[in-house]
């Protein structure tokens, strides 16, 4: 079992642990978990490196072993952790499974109920399942020719089954139907409410009246048909939405705030007043727009603005909510409340974008929409046609609901669904979450594509350039002085060198905005800026933008840094442009780092210095000029963009509220997740084109046959039957080849987040 | 044709049973954690399903 290892697993999706520090994560669990019984609570922890049985026990028994912990359930399937525990604090649940090895974060969903739909889908499902196999073995008794008598009784024995299952499993459907029909449009499940209810009427009335012919087991196997489809249909977009809520959340859920008397208090976000003092530790993030009362430290803006370097900050500057306070201490004083920080506000953006863009209609209502009426109008001018020529009635209605059955859309109920679900995992199995099917066929539609730049075309994180080039004692020592601090340069140090010799400093501290301050022996060590960190003047200009390593004000190294690119992303780009999809990138950085990383990616239409309010507009206007823009963005400014585009895509880094809006997430750090998904959806579009085009055929076929009277219940199972299995089939060809094609697939996956989407349960 | 009134109820009872067990074992949340159930067999310890264990609200 060496994959539990667990050290090796974390992976690039985890934030960096460390990013909030005990007090505040201990309070943070208080907030999320929910009581079940008089001192008793219960959190949930999302543990994406689970992997197999080692990693179960380990954590279950680590976990127990922790004072106040009363019972630790890994769930394996889903990668979580349910804790039960007492006492007035929360447990050092996430300190200690971060020292046995494995990340973990509250999971938001804690409370939240069962899935009660699926579960009312299933139940419905079997049911049916139950009723078609019992009925289809009286049919077949009937069919292999049952003495007049026996097939009466047999008859009514599909009766009495079939009635129960109609009400219990057919409810969906007529419930569907009819909140449809009182909103005055129609949809799928009206034709098939309307046939299943005919079909059954008649059938009674036959069997009273000792009939040949029955459709009870064509009326069971339909719904039990349609109900796969739509169980199918609700797991897929469950679980993957459900994975996606469950990644690391970014904003804070509540913060330390310093009341008047001077105590302190760790109290929800919502519950912050204008006005309030609210300390922030380094490591986390600012909870609202708020002024810098004392204290100085770097600002990581990243994720709200877009710009990939840090800023210092002092006593009066204004900061923004979900900014990352990276060295040191700040008091603040808040000068907005929650509802009206930065966070909201682009939360209002992104919602006035999904307003405003055109809704999209997903294929299978496009084609219910002609479907019904026609199935309506074909099956009443059957009735009229034999009424008139032979004016019997019972066989004109008999004909009629026969046309109902065999056209009911049996094959195209589920020939979407399927389609969806094995895209579903074969994207899933790159590393793609898919939030719904809607969102896949769009992405078929898409012929531009539009990038932001940092943390989407670049990792959004810097590391050291030219590190073979550089003195590996200096190096030793830089790296040994950056493990004490949080800023991006120190922490790529740190990377870059890992296996730094233990240097003896002593008196280790961190100047915010400036760096890190060390004794060794006699000497001054310093890293940091050069204004700060050189005493000659002429050395400081000379190495201006770099971070250097100095002793007593002499110069040792310099560090340059850049944010690199995400691995496959410029033949991500080309790939996407030999596909003939326009480019464009869109960034809040500044000119200069733009223009360069343009021109070194290949794409010719960019823009620096966007706003989210600029972003949301030149996609407005892309639409306008008819495209259909697929935007692939992390940032908290990027998502009024992300709302506002035809489809769109975030990586599993991205800020939360930018990831809700993304209709896939991807979660490995490779930028070659783009065109994958968009070779996925191209071939899954095509699929569904076929698998429409095959229901239509069966109906083109079966048709004729039913308007002349030659179908019997035997004729309808078969057909129904068949049109079924090959729409089924037709589906599962998308997965053929993955296997083979991406040995590498599962590897990329090992590192992060594993749901199982499989349908089957 | 009589021995038709014994085998047909048989067989519906039997279906039945098949019926009722399915939903009662999901019901008891016997699918909350398929791949887990898998793993678990390898544990030494004593296993019950989760709900089963505690109150049944307390931990899926």
């Amino acid at each position: 079992m060496s994959c539990c290892s667990a050290s090796v697993m974390v992976g690039p999706t985890d934030p960096p642990a460390d990013d909030q520090p005990g007090a505040a994560v201990q309070d943070e669990l208080w907030l999320e978990s929910r009581e079940i019984a008089p001192g008793q609570r219960l959190s949930e922890l999302s543990v994406p490196t689970i992997h197999c049985v080692g990693c179960i026990r380990t954590i279950e028994e680590g976990l127990k072993a922790v004072p106040g912990v009363l019972d630790a359930r890994v769930n394996l399937t889903a990668k979580r952790v349910s804790v039960q525990w007492e006492g007035s604090r929360a447990p050092a649940l996430i300190e200690t499974l971060k020292d046995l090895g494995y990340a973990a974060h509250p999971w938001q969903a804690a409370g939240e109920k069962k899935d009660e739909v699926l579960a009312r889908l299933l139940r419905a499902l079997a049911v049916a399942g139950f009723a078609s196999s019992n009925i289809m073995l009286l049919s077949v008794s009937v069919w292999s020719g049952a003495d007049a008598q026996a097939r009466d009784i047999f008859h009514w024995i599909s009766a009495l089954i079939a009635l129960p299952v109609l009400i219990y499993s057919g409810r969906i459907f007529y419930l569907s139907a009819w909140s449809a029909l009182r909103r005055g449009h129609t949809n799928m499940d009206v034709p098939i409410s309307i046939g299943i209810s005919l079909a059954f009427c008649l059938s009674l009335y036959d069997t009273m009246r000792s009939g040949p012919h029955a459709y009870f087991d064509g009326v069971v196997m339909l719904l039990f048909f349609l109900l796969i489809g739509r169980t199918l249909d609700h797991v897929m977009r469950e679980r993957t939405r459900s994975a996606v809520k469950g990644l690391a959340r970014l904003a804070s859920k509540g913060a330390l705030v310093e009341k008047e008397d001077g105590t302190r208090a760790y109290l929800p976000v919502e519950e912050i007043q204008v006005g309030s003092r609210v300390i922030v530790a380094a490591g986390e993030r600012i909870p609202v727009d708020a002024r810098v009362l004392a204290g100085s430290s770097d600002l990581d803006a990243a994720l709200v603005t877009g710009e990939s370097d840090p800023q210092p900050v002092g006593p009066g500057a204004q900061l923004q909510a979900g900014t990352l306070n990276l060295t040191g201490p700040l008091t603040l004083e808040a000068t907005a409340t929650v509802q009206n920080s930065f966070l909201s506000e682009m939360v209002r953006l992104m919602e006035a974008a999904e307003a405003g863009r055109s809704t999209y209609r997903r294929i299978a209502d496009r084609v219910s929409r002609l479907f019904a009426p026609t199935v309506h109008t074909l099956s009443f001018l059957s009735f009229l046609g034999w009424m008139v020529a032979t004016g019997d009635p019972h066989r004109a209605i008999t004909i009629a609901v026969a046309v109902l059955i065999i056209t009911c859309p049996c094959a195209l109920g589920l020939s979407v669904p399927m389609v969806q679900v094995v895209a579903a995992r074969r994207l899933f199995d790159r590393g793609i979450l898919l939030k719904d099917g809607g969102g896949l066929e769009r992405m078929a539609e898409i012929d531009t594509v539009v990038f932001d730049k940092t943390g989407t075309l670049t990792l959004g994180r810097p590391v050291l350039q030219n590190r073979n080039g550089l003195d590996s004692d200096h190096l030793d020592l830089a790296a040994a002085l950056a493990a004490h601090s949080r800023h991006p340069h120190s922490r790529a140090l740190v990377d870059a060198h890992p296996t730094a010799r233990p240097t003896a400093f002593i008196e280790v501290a961190e100047r915010p905005g400036f760096g890190v301050e060390a004794r060794l022996g006699e000497d001054v060590y310093r890293l940091g800026l050069p204004a700060w960190a050189l005493a000659d003047q002429a050395q400081q200009r000379e190495v201006a933008n770099k971070t250097v390593l100095s002793k007593n004000g002499k110069l040792l190294a310099a560090y340059s840094f850049i944010d690199p690119l995400r691995p496959e992303a410029a033949a991500a780009l080309r790939d996407l442009q030999r596909k003939g999809l326009k480019l464009e990138i869109l960034s809040g950085d500044h000119q200069a780092a733009v223009e360069a990383l343009a021109r070194k990616v290949g794409v010719s239409a960019w823009q620096a210095r966007m706003r989210p309010a600029d972003k949301t507009a030149r996609l407005t206007a892309l639409a306008e000029q008819g495209r259909k823009v697929l935007m692939v963005g992390d940032g908290l400014n990027d998502a009024p963009a992300l709302a506002a585009a035809h489809v769109s895509m975030a990586p599993a880094n991205a800020a939360d509220v930018g990831r809700n809006a993304a209709d896939l997430v991807f979660l490995g750090e490779g930028l070659d997740a783009v065109p994958e998904a968009f070779a996925v959806a191209k071939r899954s579009a095509r699929l569904v084109r076929q698998n429409f085009a095959l229901s239509f055929t069966y109906n083109a076929i079966a048709l004729p046959f039913a308007i002349l009277g030659f179908v019997t219940p035997l004729f309808a199972s078969v057909a129904m039957s068949c049109s079924s299995i090959v729409v089924v089939a037709n589906a599962m060809r998308l997965n053929r080849g993955a296997r083979r094609r991406n040995p590498e697939a599962s590897g990329t996956m090992s590192n992060s987040i594993r749901v199982n989407p499989e349908p089957v349960r | 044709m009589s021995v038709l009134i014994y085998l047909i109820p048989a067989s519906l009872g039997l279906g039945l049973l098949g019926l009722a067990t399915f939903l009662w074992s999901l019901k008891a949340g016997q699918y909350e954690d398929m791949d887990g159930t898998a793993a678990r067999i390898l544990l030494d310890e004593e296993d019950v399903p989760a709900s089963a264990k505690s109150d049944g609200a307390s931990l899926r």
